[in-house]
């Protein structure tokens, strides 16, 4: 038989101003069970928790109800103070007259009835309550970072820095990401490759990380300390272990007519290639979509050519199999395809380009060298227009993004500056809706832009681009001086809305991580967790959680890493209690909780049973996995049989609330 | 038909394919036809019928005999074919000790309609053809097959045996019949009209709870009424949440399972309409989120352990 | 039940632990008001909520009842609230089948920032149930009065 004790919160006068407490203890202290009843000022308090141990002590209670604050907010406390007191902190209950009763009711006959009623149910509830311990699983000391931009790369180097083994993969061939396809950074205008390629060579020499590149994660099985990853190592028809990266290959190769991805197509590329010369790994890679020797077994230069034998025309797709404790989500991001925006003439012009582009054009190392050049006709342009939230900031519609894309309003402020800088004889409009500038500097550089670059910022939107005889005729609105405007410009550039990249959503889909409708992941708590996915083990970093700049992608990358060395320092992870539980006595092997379990918890087995007769029956019955159940009770709704059950919710307790609110 | 069910019986124990036989013999009434085990051609020969009363779906009591060891045949009508597939689905029979025949059915009879035209005394028959013979107390007296069928063979949803090892007839089609209609003409009714056909017809129970023990979906190894933590068993009679919702409850249970196989409403000795709850499960899945049958093929995820993410949301009443 | 001659509706209130009950808490937070009819019962995620509470609410004496979970695609457990709205949807249809009214049941999608939305929800719910009136029929279903 239970003695359950019962704690009424004054919670000063926030519960006592609307709730006679004394009447609500009282009135408790009648009901079956209740062996003890009192009420305090503060219960959360020391004076308020040494109470409650005391009575436990000197009432012998075996579970406690405490009429106070919202569960959401002391229940932890409270089971603690439990626990010191020597009873299961799973024998505590929380009637939520405060949040759910004091605060909402101005009549203090009706919050004390009320009152009443929520006690009744806490006490039938803990009279069902049954001691849980908290199970216990052990951490595998290795990380996995997927993704080899700027945030893996550094999320990486961070949790190899505390000693742990770390695996980055990346479906391209090297690491680096989006940031080596950029120029220049923004505020400070240093050079992009200057400050990553250090950190990829130090990534590819760390002997902690080991880097998959043209890899991607097929199947991830297992939960939070214990995750079993299978890796899909593409073929690049070259061995790793043999390619010295001397670049031959590359140079001999005759099918000349590849659109080299890395200059996004602005230039051609051989079909065996290193991306680029700071590549990481530095090893070549064949392009098997132009490859003429895969495509008709007739041509084999690059294999003559490599002296190091490394060309393999026959490898395959090869899979890798590993534990890791934790998993680091940095797939990225893309700018959007800019089909749909073809009033901006981008699919009709080559002169209309994307920021990501322009990048290219700027760069030293792409298609023209760093000198700005129309695609075109290779001619310096003189008056070059910017278009602003190119598919962001879209209302509703299927043709855009709802969210602001975050980095445009800085690239652009970048590109404009340097143009100005560089070629001062050039015009330089930016339409814009608005100028968002809200970091470190940021507003600063912007005003640069404006005040010492003269770079002509126009608030409105283009509303048509029109390729004729060479050049581009922009029509646009300028708001703020109430007319519309036309510009004869010889380049557009259009800020283009960045979104997730694609690998994200099945890549959601295997880890069981949630993901908004924008396909950026959700974080665990968007303000107090927001390098967590809800998914346990699973860490976000960078843009595939939302649009970051590159010191804003540092920084979350340091924090994910935290908590992933945070989890990874850990020996055993402690499991919450509240777990499903089938009753093997009852269970019909059915399949229906499986079918419904979002983390794959549930497995059955054939085991056998005791029959009459000194009879053995062979059955399938279903088993928890008390380390991978987050307790979520779906399985205890599917299941037909009432076999499976919630520790914590059970049926009995949860009926046994609906009976003392009823009654 | 009979003749070649009871040839196929022996046929199959002698040659050693099965060492039992599930089918079907007389019970307390020459109309009252029971399951059976057979083990001997002798048994088969003087006691298997396979006739127009042969209502009973085998296809349950294949749970238990599939896992006595040995290999059981049994003989399914095409409806009991649908039962069988759910529970393969559900893995509760243990396939590689079954051996199926499908038989196709000429649709099964209701006593109930035979006395409604008058037959009364049964104390014998044939019941095999499509004319039915009946031997009674003041003479012999035929009807029409077709005159007297039971509920659900007049709405029959399929002659389509979905999962057999070997045939005896023709495999058949899924029928058209509008097995819905009556639903409907509950749904139209008012709300007051509706609760009062329910509680009549509920008032009925004797809570015999035959419509449990015949029903394949409800199969468990022990029922949520008869285990105490389910919350929902209340034997002591202590509490009338049991009593009041037992029909409620079990409706929802087999929910999505459920594949019409009408035997709950075949067994009540109260005659309460007790398909039609389980019909409204069926018509509304249908109708919400796509047509289903359970038991239909041996992999569609059930619409209950299933969900599309544009699934509408509960209709709500005019009032709020 | 009646309290001076005055109907006032029982009404349980089932909300997930995540968004729901966080939402009603925060409507509480605000000082938002709505009747002392309403009693929460926590529950991990809508997808625990099974039927037969429901029923046993309305079978004990209940004269409205009310999920509460995440919004579709938020739930704490990514899928969740999709397998309790085809379950609600069903299982409403058949009450609603059995003669009991529409109004009596229902769900709704409350979110933890959604305090205002809590209130309002429950306000109109409990004035839709005072209007219905009590709710005797699930008590009833199988004692037909002479």
């Amino acid at each position: 038989m239970q003695r359950i004790g019962v704690f009424v919160c004054w919670c000063g006068s926030n519960i006592a101003a609307t709730v006679d407490v004394e009447a609500v203890a009282e009135a408790l202290s009648h009901e079956a069970g209740v062996v003890f009843s009192t009420n305090y000022q503060y219960m959360c308090s020391q004076a308020g928790q040494e109470l409650i141990q005391n009575a436990i002590h000197e009432h012998k209670l075996t579970g406690v109800v405490i009429c106070s604050c919202s569960p959401r907010m002391h229940e932890n406390t409270f089971r603690k103070t439990c626990e010191r007191a020597g009873i299961n902190p799973y024998m505590v209950e929380i009637a939520n007259i405060r949040e759910q009763c004091s605060w909402i009711h101005k009549d203090k006959a009706v919050g004390t009835e009320k009152a009443i009623i929520l006690g009744r149910a806490a006490i039938a509830k803990v009279l069902l309550n049954a001691p849980l311990t908290a199970g216990t699983s052990p951490v595998v000391k290795r990380a996995l970072v997927i993704g080899g931009g700027i945030a893996g790369i550094q999320t990486a180097l961070d949790i190899a820095d505390a000693g742990f083994p770390v695996d980055i993969v990346e479906k391209e061939p090297t690491i680096g990401g989006k940031m080596t396809q950029i120029d220049k950074t923004f505020p400070t205008l240093d050079c992009a490759a200057c400050i990553l390629t250090p950190k990829m060579v130090d990534a590819a020499q760390n002997e902690n990380i080991k880097i998959y590149s043209y890899s991607q994660v097929e199947a991830v099985k297992g939960f939070v300390g214990n995750f079993t990853v299978t890796i899909r190592r593409k073929a690049r028809y070259v061995d790793e272990e043999k390619c010295t990266g001397c670049g031959l290959c590359t140079e001999k190769c005759p099918q000349k007519k590849v659109p080299n991805a890395f200059n996004l197509g602005l230039d051609t590329r051989r079909a065996i290639y290193i991306p680029f010369a700071q590549a990481v790994p530095k090893i070549a890679t064949i392009d098997a979509d132009y490859c003429t020797m895969l495509k008709t077994g007739k041509c084999g230069v690059c294999s003559k050519v490599c002296t190091a034998g490394a060309i393999d025309y026959k490898q395959q797709d090869s899979f890798v199999e590993e534990q890791y404790g934790a998993i680091v989500v940095a797939t990225g991001y893309n700018p959007i395809k800019l089909d749909r925006f073809d009033e901006f003439a981008y699919s009709q012009s080559p002169d209309v380009v994307t920021s990501l582009e322009l990048e290219r054009l700027m760069n030293a190392a792409g298609p023209t060298g760093g000198t700005l050049l129309r695609p075109s006709d290779k001619t310096h342009p003189h008056t070059l227009v910017f278009v602003q939230c190119v598919g962001s900031r879209c209302d509703g519609g299927e043709k855009g993004k709802p969210y602001c894309s975050k980095i445009c309003c800085m690239y652009t402020a970048k590109h404009a500056m340097l143009i100005r800088e560089k070629y001062p004889d050039t015009e330089v409009y930016v339409f814009y809706i608005d100028v968002r500038t809200p970091g470190k500097n940021f507003d600063e550089f912007y005003r640069r832009a404006v005040e010492e670059y003269g770079v002509h910022y126009i608030k409105g939107m283009v509303g048509k681009v029109t390729p004729q005889n060479g050049k581009l005729y922009v029509q646009a609105a300028d708001l703020l001086g109430g007319q519309q405007l036309k510009i004869e410009a010889d380049m557009v550039v259009l800020a283009a809305a960045i979104e997730p990249d694609k690998s994200a959503r099945p890549l959601a889909t295997m880890l069981t991580a949630s993901m908004d409708t924008n396909d950026f992941f959700t974080e665990a708590h968007p303000k107090l967790r927001p390098v967590e996915s809800p998914t346990a083990g699973i860490f976000l970093s960078g843009a595939c959680q939302g649009p970051k700049d590159i010191p804003e992608t540092v920084a979350q990358a340091g924090a994910a890493a935290s908590k992933v060395i945070g989890l990874l320092v850990k020996d055993h992870l402690t499991c919450n209690p509240c777990v499903a539980e089938s009753n093997e006595l009852m269970c019909n092997g059915c399949s229906a909780c499986e079918k419904v379990c979002p983390y794959g918890a549930i497995s059955y087995i054939d085991k056998e049973f005791r029959g009459p007769n000194r009879t053995t029956l062979l059955r399938r019955v279903a088993q928890v996995n008390p380390a991978v159940c987050q307790g979520c009770g779906a399985c205890t709704v599917a299941c037909p049989s009432g076999a499976m059950d919630l520790k914590g919710f059970s049926n009995a307790q949860i009926m046994a609330e609906v009976d003392a609110i009823c009654k | 038909m009979q003749e070649q069910v009871k040839a196929k019986a022996i046929e199959l124990l002698q040659n050693g394919t099965c060492d039992r036989v599930l089918a079907w013999k007389t019970g307390e009434f020459f109309y009252d036809l029971t399951p059976a085990v057979f083990t001997t051609a002798e048994e088969i020969e003087k006691d298997l019928v396979f006739n127009a009363f042969c209502g009973a779906n085998l296809s349950k009591y294949l749970i238990a005999e599939s896992r006595k060891g040995g290999k059981v045949a049994a003989f399914l009508k095409p409806c009991d074919t649908y039962s069988f597939q759910q529970l393969l689905k559900e893995h509760r029979i243990w396939r590689e000790n079954t051996y199926v025949v499908g038989v196709q059915c000429d649709g099964m009879c209701d006593i109930d309609a035979v006395r409604e035209r008058g037959v009364k005394g049964v104390t014998g028959g044939d019941f095999t053809g499509d004319t039915l013979t009946f031997e009674t107390l003041y003479g012999t007296e035929t009807l029409a097959r077709a005159d007297v069928l039971a509920e659900r063979c007049r709405f029959c949803k399929s002659k389509k045996l979905v999962v057999f090892d070997e045939l005896l007839g023709e495999q058949g089609e899924e029928q058209d019949a509008d097995r819905f209609a009556e639903v409907q003409w509950l749904e139209a009714m008012t709300p007051d009209e509706r609760f009062a056909f329910w509680q009549e017809e509920l008032s009925k129970c004797i809570r015999c709870n035959a419509c449990r023990n015949v029903c394949p979906a409800c199969s468990c190894e022990k029922c949520v009424f008869d285990n105490p933590k389910s919350g929902v068993e209340n034997k002591a009679a202590a509490s009338s949440f049991e009593e009041q919702l037992f029909h409620v409850i079990r409706a929802f249970h087999v929910a999505g399972r459920c594949t019409d196989c009408g035997e709950c409403a075949r067994v009540c000795p109260q005659h309460i309409p007790l398909h039609l709850l389980n019909r409204k499960f069926i018509k509304d899945i249908n109708e919400i989120y796509g047509p289903y049958q359970a038991g239909a093929d041996p992999d569609t995820r059930p619409p209950l352990l299933n969900f599309d993410m544009g699934d509408p949301e509960p209709k709500r009443g005019d009032v709020g | 039940m009646q309290v001076n001659g005055q109907f006032q509706p029982t009404i349980v209130a089932f909300c997930c632990n995540w968004c729901s009950y966080a939402g009603a808490d925060l409507s509480g937070t605000n000082r938002l008001q709505y009747p002392a009819n309403v009693k929460i019962i926590r529950i991990p995620c809508s997808c625990r909520l099974n039927p037969m509470f429901i029923l046993r609410a309305f079978q004990r004496g209940a004269d409205g009842v009310i999920l509460c979970g995440c919004h579709p695609g938020d739930c704490h457990y990514t899928t969740g609230n999709y397998y309790a709205r085809r379950r609600m949807t069903l299982l409403f249809n058949m009450l609603e089948f059995l003669g009991i009214e529409r109004d009596r049941t229902r769900v709704e999608w409350v979110s933890a920032a959604e305090g205002a939305k809590f209130a309002a929800t429950m306000n109109e719910f409990v004035e839709t149930i005072t209007r219905l009136g009590e709710n005797k029929r699930l008590e009833d279903l199988r004692c037909k009065s002479k």
